[in-house]
């Protein structure tokens, strides 16, 4: 089974949202989503400083199977991205809910999401 | 869905099964790299068994198999020898891919893909009209793929017998112990066996070799592991629209014998003469990123497409099959989700037995 993390929030794309309680989030893909991609082979990321607006699809991850676009959940701004994927992409694999990260980004917030139980539920 | 003899080996194994062309089957059993480097490293095995076999008995068997397929079944002198061709139909497209086992002059098996099974035994049989031939698939018959630089060993540790009928075998050459048809063949690009047998004792054997440490691989790895190796597969590289002279598969026709008119020799003599716009050659990505089908290719000589891509864990890159016009040669550009991407054309197989070529 897949394991969904309390502490955060999803989207309806199987992406985690993680507060950072300064302006700030932390986001990845579910370990539902990670596994259904399979090995991940390359991870594009933006580049610090980068804007996407709300859909936008501003990641793309790649795994053997398929490439999957990761879309902004709101107007937003990158922080950080996880550069450690450069070399190791199979972290989203091994760890996608902590060294697995994909990007921080600012937002002056985001609606719509899921808390882990509505989300777990979506995935029975 | 279809299941084969060892459905439930796989899902208790923790296989991932998807629909494979109406067949219940392992994707991988967790890493797909993983199985994939196992092959090319030491060994590993795959469930073939929705592929299928076919028998052909008859005093007219030879004459019928050098009517059906492009490659000559003449060249089959000694017993155990296996032949890759293609039947065609009559405008030289594919009806499919297939290896040709020779036990003598009057009995033949042949193994063909499975997603044109019934497409290719309609066609076998109407085919086989006029000829004092019987056309038998098998369709009780399993098959196992062990593949890798220790495939061999493993199997004789595995199965008691084997390494007395087959230990001496050529590749492209197969031997039979009792109910089991061991052919040192496959689609890795590894040494290895294809070991058919009957579906009752699939499940016994796929166990006797999991204990000697063979490990199930998927078709994730398989794909993979073919593309690597240059193989083409049915469908992707070529179809009932495309033949064998677009495909880099010119190899596998035998147009000597002038006096054998296969089905659709005289369409391939025509396109020979005018001369085929397309070939399939390889590519390799240069940036990051991986290559997928149908993706747009542009060359020295024009627009092509991309009939396999996928990523090579063996080069740590994307590499790809590619249709494109004949002579195009250096690098070319691959369009990747609205970008243009460079990429170098090869020749392949990209690697072959542990090594990379490219």
């Amino acid at each position: 089974m897949s394991e969904v993390r309390d502490d955060r929030q999803y989207t309806e794309t199987h992406e985690w949202i993680l507060d950072n309680g300064d302006g700030t989030y932390t986001m990845g893909i579910s370990d539902h989503a990670q596994a259904l991609l399979g090995d991940m082979v390359y991870v594009e990321l933006p580049g610090e400083g980068d804007e996407a607006s709300a859909e936008d699809e501003f990641c793309v991850v790649e795994s053997v199977k398929a490439a999957s676009g990761v879309y902004a959940p709101a107007d937003l701004e990158i922080v950080e991205a996880n550069e450690a994927l450069d070399d190791e992409p199979e972290l989203v694999n091994s760890s996608c809910y902590d060294n697995g990260w994909l990007v921080k980004f600012k937002s002056d917030g985001i609606d719509g999401l899921m808390d882990a139980a509505t989300y777990a539920e979506t995935l029975d | 869905m279809k299941h084969t003899p060892l459905y439930q080996a796989h899902v208790d194994a923790g296989g991932k099964m998807v629909d494979f062309g109406g067949w219940e089957m392992p994707l991988n059993y967790g890493s797909q790299i993983e199985e994939h480097h196992q092959v090319r490293n030491d060994v590993g095995m795959f469930d073939v068994s929705h592929m299928t076999t076919v028998d052909f008995k008859g005093v007219e068997a030879k004459k019928f198999l050098q009517t059906l397929i492009a490659n000559d079944v003449d060249k089959l002198k000694t017993q155990g020898k296996a032949l890759y061709s293609c039947m065609l139909n009559e405008a030289g497209g594919v009806v499919d891919d297939l290896i040709v086992y020779y036990q003598d002059d009057e009995n033949y098996r042949m193994v063909i893909n499975a997603g044109t099974t019934e497409k290719d035994i309609a066609w076998i049989n109407a085919q086989a009209e006029g000829f004092d031939v019987s056309v038998e698939p098998k369709l009780d018959l399993a098959m196992i793929a062990v593949q890798g630089p220790n495939a061999r060993a493993k199997v004789y540790e595995a199965i008691p017998g084997v390494e007395g009928v087959a230990g001496e075998l050529k590749p492209f050459n197969s031997a039979s112990l009792g109910g089991l048809f061991i052919a040192r063949t496959g689609y890795t690009g590894e040494d290895g066996f294809e070991i058919m047998l009957p579906e009752k004792s699939a499940e016994f054997t796929w166990k006797m070799l999991m204990e000697v440490g063979v490990k199930p691989c998927g078709l994730g790895a398989r794909d993979t592991l073919r593309l690597e190796a240059g193989m083409s597969l049915y469908g992707s590289e070529m179809n009932d629209e495309v033949s064998p002279l677009e495909a880099a598969l010119t190899w596998t026709v035998d147009l000597t014998d002038e006096d054998r008119r296969f089905v659709g020799r005289d369409a391939l003599e025509a396109l020979k003469d005018k001369g085929a716009n397309n070939t399939i050659v390889g590519l390799v990505l240069e940036g990051k990123g991986v290559i997928r089908d149908h993706q747009k290719v542009v060359t020295n000589n024009g627009e092509g497409e991309v009939t396999s891509g996928t990523f090579s864990p063996t080069m740590g890159k994307a590499i790809a099959l590619a249709s494109v016009p004949k002579g195009s040669e250096g690098l070319c550009e691959i369009e990747m989700r609205n970008k243009m991407v460079s990429a170098k054309i090869v020749k392949p197989p990209f690697v072959r037995n542990g090594k990379v070529l490219v």
